[in-house]
């Protein structure tokens, strides 16, 4: 891993097309301000974690309560 | 075409039904070739099916059913990822995680699936900030 020391405003980029700016520092947490094409997707970690989690869960369904849901309706 | 399905056996499908989802879907990026299967006659849920790899069958269903008022935006570079030129291409399902007793199964309203039912392609949106609903919303009523 790359590790750069930046402090307040300071900035860096990615490529020719991302900027990762400092915007501001409050003890333990970090503000940051991402300036990226809109086709560049930027999610919180955690949050795409999440979702990667949770579409695996999904995925260990009994055939049984497939069985139970497919005679349910609404 | 045949394909082996996780809970319905072997179902033939058409080269055409089969949809494109180009970036896959968090956790199963290399999987890019879905069909949707439907379950009984009136079910909200239906199935989406990897073509492939059997065991890749997801529990989907039309999240309105579930939350009222469920409202998100797409931007621009969503609808051109999806070659929407009208919302009537649009069909939003959203990924059920069945759990037993089923009135504790959960639906994902945080990461919608969108499909262009006229190109056949789709993704999986991941609501960000002003658009933030729960990756577990309870299915509620034990009784549907």
């Amino acid at each position: 891993m790359l590790v750069l020391s930046r402090k307040k405003d300071e900035s860096i980029i990615i490529g020719d097309q991302i900027e990762l700016k400092i915007l501001s520092v409050d003890g333990d947490q970090v503000k940051l301000g991402i300036v990226a094409p809109k086709s560049v997707k930027v999610y919180r970690t955690e949050v795409y974690e999440s979702i990667q989690q949770q579409n695996k869960e999904a995925l260990s369904v009994s055939k049984l309560l497939i069985e139970q849901i497919s005679k349910k309706n609404i | 075409m045949n394909i082996e399905t996780k809970f319905l056996g072997q179902v033939t499908i058409e080269e055409k039904e089969i949809i494109q989802f180009p970036t896959g879907l968090p956790g199963f990026e290399d999987i890019k070739q879905f069909v949707i299967l439907p379950l009984e006659r009136d079910s909200p849920f239906a199935i989406l099916q990897s073509i492939k790899q059997q065991e890749i069958g997801f529990v989907i269903a039309i999240p309105f059913i579930f939350k009222d008022h469920y409202v998100f935006d797409l931007t621009e570079e969503d609808k051109e990822e999806l070659q929407i030129k009208s919302l009537e291409d649009l069909i939003t399902y959203s990924i059920v995680t069945l759990k037993e007793p089923f009135n504790s199964s959960t639906i994902n309203l945080q990461a919608p699936l969108l499909f262009n039912h006229k190109q056949k392609i789709a993704k999986q949106l991941v609501l960000q900030d002003a658009n933030i609903y729960p990756l577990r919303f309870p299915i509620e009523g034990g009784d549907i």
